[in-house]
């Protein structure tokens, strides 16, 4: 046990299950980025995945909309201890955009209009666990949360989530990305409350 | 991009609170001796974990106020109605106590004294806190970077620091923006933070200047979009956020 602060009780008991360890409910979408959050024209907009040996499919938007999409509804967990359930998204399954690309990568360097990267190993992004998410609640994704586009890897604290996505970047070695470089988890699964390096 | 070294798991460290400053009705500065801090960057911030008697903890994120001083270590901390957290380090928590804390956390929002270029900062609310650290910073370095604050609250009462920033200091300008009360016979009216406001207080473009902007999410978003439209380029401007968003 950790060291007692005197007085101190505590309120948020009653153990949600649905709740990772350390993490506190909200009712609100907090936002959190490190810059001005950017404003990608849908006529530019255009995604894609690349894999090792440099072979590149790519979408704008309306043919990224035009796929087979998912409604789907999940728990979502942020490194800064709020935790939100039941979020509703719409998206694309990352697997239907991976398709049959030749790749023999085990990594996913996802990248960000504005600079903005997050490293992921590629079979988590597999198996119905991760999107390109485009609608929020019902409406199309606003900037503020990652709009017109993200990645959405529910399982993961939600810094790997990179809003603002443009592409996917396959690699056989395992690369650290923005937040990852400053010292935090490279996996970051709240369960096990990997929050910083080391943990 | 800024990288931070990280030596090995980030350790839980005692920490005991040596001082208390009361800032505002609502917020507290909570001095402590951390025995084997590491030092720190002005702009981090720490989590800290209270435990309770039967075992239970729960732990936030807060903003460092002041720069690295040996051991010792400053948070402000606004009491948030219903905080599980802030209510007990804004009221029963008292000189002696402990607490755990580790840190430091966050290597892009950040001043380093040795960067010369003329740096804005923008501050909303209790989001004026890194950026304290930052000017805290430049001081005790004796750094000779420009800096400007524009600093919006609601009324007088609201401002942290108040006694500090009042005293002039070369090289630091302050502007006040109150958005519901203004000061005694001041004149005008209480506004929010605009594209008029940052045009005359931020630096021009060309002098190479970075930006810091804290406050409530709605803030940030708002003062990001007035510099963007000033023609800062998005890589200067670094900002932080808390609250939930307008949507």
């Amino acid at each position: 046990m950790g060291v007692i602060t005197p007085g101190f009780t505590g309120r948020a008991r009653g153990g949600n299950p649905r709740l990772p360890p350390g993490q506190y409910l909200t009712e609100d979408f907090p936002v959190l980025s490190a810059g001005p959050t950017q404003r990608v024209h849908l006529d530019k907009w255009e995604f894609a995945v690349t894999t090792e040996k440099g072979e590149k499919r790519s979408w704008s938007f309306r043919e990224l909309t035009s796929l087979p999409s998912e409604k789907f509804t999940v728990d979502i967990h942020c490194v800064t201890q709020w935790s939100k359930l039941d979020t509703r998204w719409r998206g694309v399954p990352v697997e239907t955009l991976i398709g049959d690309l030749d790749t023999e990568a085990d990594y996913v360097l996802a990248h960000s209009y504005g600079g903005y990267t997050t490293n992921l190993p590629l079979a988590d992004l597999l198996d119905g666990q991760a999107w390109i998410a485009y609608e929020y609640n019902g409406k199309p994704l606003t900037p503020e949360h990652g709009g017109p586009a993200r990645l959405l890897v529910p399982h993961l604290y939600l810094w790997k989530s990179a809003k603002w996505v443009r592409g996917l970047e396959l690699a056989t070695k395992d690369e650290p990305g923005f937040w990852e470089s400053s010292g935090y988890h490279d996996y970051g699964d709240p369960w096990r409350e990997q929050r910083y390096q080391g943990d | 991009m800024a990288r931070t070294a990280v030596s090995g798991r980030l350790a839980w460290r005692v920490a005991n609170l040596a001082e208390i400053r009361q800032e505002t009705a609502t917020a507290r500065t909570l001095v402590f001796d951390v025995p084997g801090w590491p030092g720190h960057l002005a702009g981090q911030h720490v989590d800290v974990r209270l435990t309770a008697a039967d075992g239970y903890t729960a732990q936030r994120s807060y903003s460092l106020a002041a720069p690295s001083d040996g051991d010792r270590l400053e948070l402000t901390v606004q009491r948030v109605a219903g905080g599980e957290v802030s209510e007990h380090l804004t009221g029963p928590y008292a000189v002696g106590d402990p607490v755990e804390i580790r840190g430091p956390i966050g290597g892009w929002f950040v001043w380093r004294p040795t960067d010369p270029a003329p740096v804005l900062l923008v501050a909303g609310g209790s989001g004026v806190v890194p950026l304290m650290a930052m000017i805290r910073a430049r001081r005790a370095a004796g750094s000779r970077a420009l800096f400007r604050l524009v600093y919006s609250v609601r009324t007088p009462a609201d401002l942290y620091y108040a006694a500090e920033l009042r005293k002039p200091y070369a090289g630091l300008d302050v502007t006040y923006v109150y958005t519901r009360e203004l000061p005694d016979g001041a004149p005008g009216i209480p506004r929010r933070i605009s594209v008029a406001t940052l045009n005359t207080a931020s630096w021009p473009t060309d002098f190479g200047p970075t930006t810091f902007v804290c406050g409530p999410t709605a803030f940030v978003e708002t003062v990001a979009d007035a510099l963007l439209a000033l023609g800062h380029s998005p890589h200067s401007i670094r900002t932080e956020r808390f609250g939930p968003s307008r949507d």
